[in-house]
């Protein structure tokens, strides 16, 4: 056995034992807590399968930004949880439904270790046309250039996604401010700490986005880190989140995606298919959407944290009774 | 039986916890825990292929990191999940605003809204 | 050379994991929330700062250093907001109440000056 394997062994055992304790905890709000610690072992798995970018990822989006989420909507469904419990199925039902996903467990596992060997692989097509782009990270080359379409469809479908969570208001709040991150206004570490880690915030997500062109990084992770200092700022109570019918912050939401599309319209006449670059202009068109979907993503993921709009007055009284 | 092999067991275990989640907990949020749950056990299952399809890359010489195109999936699959986890939060939230319960069965009365509250 | 940088490091990663875990069984063992907090905070700062210099030898000079100790320093501005916020959530109301100047001493003349809260 060597210590690799005792390594692998040991996270398995922890991200295994805390999936059993976000099944099995009292509380929403202790299952969302251990989520992100979960979240956070999951990115060290994800960096012994060689993924540091989606390492990246999941720390950022899928543990950071999501914990977050979930422990505020705890927060908010204490009061019925207590009503929840009682209507927990019974011990045979739960008995039957255990076996069952066993069962499709035991089908996955199976799959698993009947696995071709030796595997398919894309990754030698990848990097022998990766020059090409000018990229030398091959996650963004695949995410930029070889399946620029998914990452189109990706960046468009985080609109809607956001036009959704805004139409989960009442009629007569449209207009007004999101209000899920009514700042916190007692005491004074909080505002201390958003006064002053987004400068080194900000620093980190440009970073994180220049450098995923060559490097492990890339636009998702840094737009998540941007995000986060945006909604560190708000909830310390430092800047109010715009109103959802403030113009220059739809044009900014839009702007990400319709760069892509733009480029990828003039990749027909220049180059001959959607989305494809003409070959000496491939980096800096590759650049210039990124630039773009940096400021969209960064703009949709601090909005759909902060939730559908209130009216202005139901705003400000969720302002002052936090003080 | 290689760390790799032993991540995708992880893998199918999660998957097989959270769809276990899914359907027993009565709550609408553990719903959506366990739904994570099973995306990121999914998740797993690409990273693993992602990392038996990078050999190809070390005997070329060429380095020692797994396959890009299942990343750049789970990439992409990681940011689609979060959104529509949002949208399933919000979604809880407001019916729990609404109708003062937290889990999705239909056949209750809404309980008469507090004084001061519009009907939307 | 190596190989005294290398003991360096296991001895001061242990050491660090030593600190870890008595943050640790501090948090299991500690009757309440602001004691739990203490051990934590304390323990995890200096836990980590003895993991960091332990990986100093092993990082490229001088952008893994800045690095690493970013991280280090990263870790505690953030540890000590969340320490503070999760002590201001739990403090008990009757520690705001401050005694009047005028109010009648509870002790002997002679018995040794009562400590006053914070």
């Amino acid at each position: 056995m060597t210590s690799a394997l005792v390594v692998d062994a040991a996270l398995i055992l922890l991200v295994l034992g805390l999936a059993l304790w976000i099944t099995a905890a009292r509380a929403a709000y202790g299952a969302a807590v251990g989520f992100v610690a979960y979240g956070l072992l999951l990115t060290l798995v994800w960096v012994r399968l060689a993924a540091v970018d989606v390492a990246m990822t999941e720390a950022a989006l899928g543990s950071g930004l999501t914990g977050l989420l979930l422990l505020g909507a705890a927060a908010r469904l204490a009061p019925y949880e207590a009503a929840e419990h009682q209507r927990r199925p019974g011990l045979g039902l739960r008995v039957l439904v255990g076996i069952l996903c066993a069962a499709i467990a035991a089908g996955l596992a199976a799959v698993v270790l009947l696995l071709p060997d030796p595997a398919p692989s894309q990754a030698l097509a990848v990097a022998a046309h990766l020059p090409a782009t000018g990229l030398g990270n091959p996650v963004t080359g695949v995410l930029m250039a070889y399946r620029a379409v998914d990452t189109l469809l990706e960046s468009v479908v985080l609109v809607p996604a956001l036009i959704g969570v805004w139409s989960l208001s009442t009629e007569m709040s449209w207009g007004g401010r999101p209000g899920f991150l009514t700042p916190c206004r007692s005491g004074s570490a909080l505002p201390l700490l958003a006064r002053m880690l987004p400068p080194f915030g900000i620093l980190v997500g440009i970073h994180l986005v220049w450098a995923g062109a060559d490097d492990p990084g890339g636009k998702f992770q840094g737009a998540a880190v941007l995000a986060a200092m945006w909604i560190l700022v708000m909830v310390a109570g430092l800047r109010e989140p715009p109103p959802v019918s403030d113009r220059l912050m739809r044009f900014l939401l839009v702007v990400g995606p319709l760069c892509f599309i733009g480029i990828g319209a003039a990749g027909i006449r220049l180059a001959g298919a959607f989305l494809a670059y003409p070959e000496a202009y491939a980096k800096p068109l590759i650049i210039a959407i990124e630039v773009g979907l940096t400021i969209s993503v960064t703009a949709v993921l601090g909005l759909l944290l902060a939730g559908p709009p209130v009216p202005e007055p139901q705003y400000q009284r969720q302002s002052r009774r936090r003080s | 039986m290689s760390g790799t092999t032993l991540f995708g067991l992880c893998a199918a275990a999660l998957v097989g916890l959270g769809l276990y989640g899914l359907i027993c907990q009565p709550g609408a949020l553990r719903k959506i825990l366990a739904f994570n749950l099973i995306g990121s056990g999914v998740f797993l299952l690409f990273g693993v292929i992602a990392q038996r399809g990078g050999g190809v890359l070390a005997l070329a010489g060429t380095g020692a990191d797994g396959d890009p195109v299942p990343q750049a999936l789970v990439i992409t699959g990681l940011v689609v999940a979060f959104a529509a986890t949002a949208i399933a939060v919000t979604l809880l939230v407001r019916l729990a605003e609404t109708s003062a319960r937290g889990t999705l069965e239909g056949d209750e009365p809404a309980p008469p809204a507090p004084a001061g509250e519009r009907r939307p | 050379m190596s190989l005294a940088l290398d003991l360096f490091t296991i001895v001061a990663v242990t050491l660090g994991a030593i600190f870890f875990l008595a943050g640790t069984v501090g948090l299991l063992r500690f009757p309440d929330t602001l004691t739990r907090l203490h051990a934590l905070t304390k323990a995890d700062n200096l836990g980590l700062g003895l993991v960091v210099l332990g990986l100093l030898p092993q990082a490229t000079a001088p952008l893994g250093w800045i690095g690493l100790i970013a991280v280090w320093l990263l870790a505690l501005l953030s540890g000590a907001t969340v320490g503070q916020l999760l002590a201001e959530a739990v403090r008990p109301p009757e520690w705001d109440q401050t005694r009047t100047p005028d109010a009648p001493p509870d002790v002997h003349p002679n018995a040794p000056e009562a400590s006053s809260h914070d």
